[in-house]
């Protein structure tokens, strides 16, 4: 494993909920981070068509958005969710891996700006799209 | 004239209970997150309880961010659903005994924002949603979300939502 891979796997194992539902971190650096999310029955939201639940994506948005602000370069020790706006654009394609790419793309002392975008295994068409603002916590003295 | 008898209570509650269990019994990710729905006459309320796996923040800890907008979207489509079926089954238009054997129809989410208040802590959680506007293709729908106190809300979101059959 390179130390990319041991921080992101790390950092997804630190996160009960993250683990429980599969996500893994494909790649991380400078704001950056692309995560993947497997389709699972116990997901679904729509049993007639097995399209995954809004919540679900939802949640692997939430969770790369928080994993790009704390791979900015501004090192934030912690980071929460202040507010988190999703767009739906389409049922995601049944039993189709769902990634999403989170950009960290401004920071302030106190506050991190995101925009996430979820495909499935069609990449030209996206599922879902989120901004966010999280608060970023800088290491001590730094701020 | 003699006015026809009212039916007896246990049967109009039975009838309420079997429709709204029916919409979301079915519903794979409901079950997951393990999201109960508590009526008191037309009126809702969504209950998460506590569960480990729940947790976003091990070091706090606290609820995943994920898994409160989930929470607060899964409350908003019971609501909405709930309030046209509840129309329905009270004018005599839909037959609850029919809600759970075809396919559900629920709304579909258009957009959906949460505001994150306080960190939400290990603890149950519950939601009540208001639909502040339902139409014939679109509704939008308001959830709050709290623990311990009702006033010191954990959560809040608003959405709009696409009715079904359009």
């Amino acid at each position: 494993m390179t130390d990319i891979d041991k921080i992101a796997h790390a950092f997804i194992s630190a996160l009960p909920h993250a683990a429980a539902m599969g996500m893994q971190i494909t790649s991380i650096g400078d704001g950056v981070v692309v995560m993947t999310m497997p389709w699972d029955a116990r997901f679904v939201g729509d049993p007639a068509t097995g399209v995954l639940h809004g919540g679900a994506v939802s949640s692997l948005l939430d969770t790369a958005s928080g994993a790009a602000v704390m791979c900015h370069p501004a090192a934030p020790v912690s980071t929460a969710t202040l507010d988190l706006r999703i767009d739906y654009f389409r049922p995601a394609t049944p039993r189709q891996t769902i990634t999403a790419r989170a950009e960290c793309y401004h920071v302030t002392r106190s506050v991190a700006f995101v925009r996430v975008t979820a495909t499935d295994e069609d990449a030209t068409r996206p599922v879902a799209a989120a901004t966010g603002a999280f608060t970023l916590d800088r290491p001590r003295g730094l701020t | 004239m003699t006015r026809a008898k009212p039916e007896p209570v246990q049967v109009i509650k039975h009838r309420r209970d079997a429709a709204l269990k029916a919409l979301t019994a079915g519903v794979p990710f409901i079950q997951y997150l393990g999201i109960q729905f508590d009526r008191r006459g037309d009126e809702l309320t969504a209950i998460l309880p506590f569960d480990p796996k729940l947790i976003g923040n091990p070091v706090l800890p606290a609820l995943h961010g994920g898994v409160t907008a989930s929470f607060l979207e899964v409350a908003a489509i019971i609501e909405l659903a709930w309030s046209t079926l509840w129309e329905g089954m009270e004018q005599g238009q839909i037959d609850p005994a029919e809600i759970g054997t075809s396919p559900l129809h629920l709304p579909k989410t258009i957009d959906f924002t949460v505001d994150y208040l306080r960190s939400g802590l290990p603890r149950d959680a519950y939601a009540r949603a208001r639909v502040n506007r339902s139409g014939r293709r679109y509704a939008s729908v308001h959830v709050e979300a709290w623990q311990d106190n009702r006033s010191r809300l954990f959560a809040q979101g608003t959405g709009h939502f696409l009715m079904p059959g359009e």
